[in-house]
């Protein structure tokens, strides 16, 4: 078999593995990464709000927010960790998709 | 490491724009110059894995999370300049849809994770394995170290960022306007838990693949 295909499968199984990434933390009672803070958290941290970051902070919408589908915050980690599979998979495929595309356009051409 | 909207004032986000657009152009000029047709594929499959690799976050129980980034790998399989590229990608992909560093701040995320991390690594890992034979273990663990060093450079970068908030922006009455953690606050916790845990995992992930595409597909790396 061809290396690049036993790394696009390398890539397959790492996007299947992903949940661990959301499980671990949970399992262990682990927060948020450092500075990464929602607006609650930081009033508990700080005691107020910073008017600039309360401002900035919904500045956007992202369609798939933390890696799981709009509305799903409260549902279970299963649920979760198949949001977070189909994030990888879209993510992913964007990625591809934009690389190769950047990579014809500044690739040598072969002689 | 992906500073969401809000911590960083208009000042360091308009600045880290300005800058990364003056690299990014740049790196296309020398990627157009280095890349061949072939090693398209490589670049793909490395941004991909950098999206995937920051996906898997690590607990430190009780406390907070991390994550490798792969931007030192990539660099040194491709190249610095063309890992700069992949690892944008990645970068801007995950704040756009996923919320995942903020959308003012993709100008220093790159810069912390997708320029010092892959440039930092990628001449550790030169200086450490010159001369080396192209299958020898110090290049392995010159990646590794490379690896170690790529990450803490951008998480400490990235603790400066936030540490200059608070003496940027603050009100008349000194509450801050954007990050509230000073330098001594900030320097010390990025650089602490990237030193002593994410740093290692960084440093793992890089040797092992370095090791296993040596093996199975030295063609993949621009030193050849």
């Amino acid at each position: 078999m061809k290396t690049t295909a036993k790394l696009w499968i390398g890539l397959g199984i790492l996007i299947l593995l992903s949940p661990l990434g959301l499980i671990l933390p949970e399992h262990f009672k682990a927060g948020d990464a450092w500075g990464e803070w929602g607006i609650d958290t930081i009033k508990e941290l700080v005691g107020y709000i910073p008017q600039g970051l309360e401002k900035l902070s919904n500045l956007w919408r992202a369609p798939l927010p933390d890696y799981a589908f709009r509305g799903w915050e409260e549902k279970g980690l299963p649920h979760l960790s198949f949001a977070y599979i189909i994030s990888a998979v879209i993510g992913i495929g964007i990625v591809v998709v934009i690389v190769i595309a950047i990579g014809k356009l500044l690739s040598k051409k072969e002689d | 490491m992906h500073i969401p909207d809000g911590y960083l004032g208009p000042a360091t986000c308009g600045f880290f724009y300005g800058l990364m657009m003056l690299i990014w152009m740049a790196a296309s000029k020398i990627v157009k110059k280095t890349l061949k047709a072939q090693q398209a594929p490589i670049l793909a499959i490395s941004a991909a894995f950098s999206f995937v690799i920051m996906m898997f976050n690590v607990p430190i129980p009780g406390g907070s999370t991390g994550h490798a980034v792969g931007g030192v790998l990539v660099a040194i399989l491709l190249g610095p300049w063309a890992a700069c590229i992949a690892v944008t990608v990645a970068l801007v992909v995950q704040a756009l849809l996923f919320g995942d560093g903020g959308i003012t701040a993709i100008g220093a995320n790159c810069f912390n994770m997708a320029v010092v991390m892959p440039f930092v690594g990628y001449y550790i890992y030169k200086a450490i394995s010159h001369n080396a034979p192209f299958n020898s273990n110090r290049k392995v663990i010159a990646a590794g170290i490379a690896g170690y060093i790529g990450l803490n450079a951008a998480a400490i970068l990235t603790g400066v960022e936030f540490g200059l908030q608070p003496w940027l922006h603050h009100t008349a009455g000194g509450q801050a306007l954007y990050c509230p953690y000073g330098l001594n606050i900030a320097v010390p916790a990025m650089a602490g838990e990237h030193l002593l845990i994410f740093g290692w995992i960084e440093a793992v992930v890089t040797a092992l693949v370095v090791k296993y595409l040596k093996k199975q597909a030295p063609e993949f790396f621009e030193e050849g």
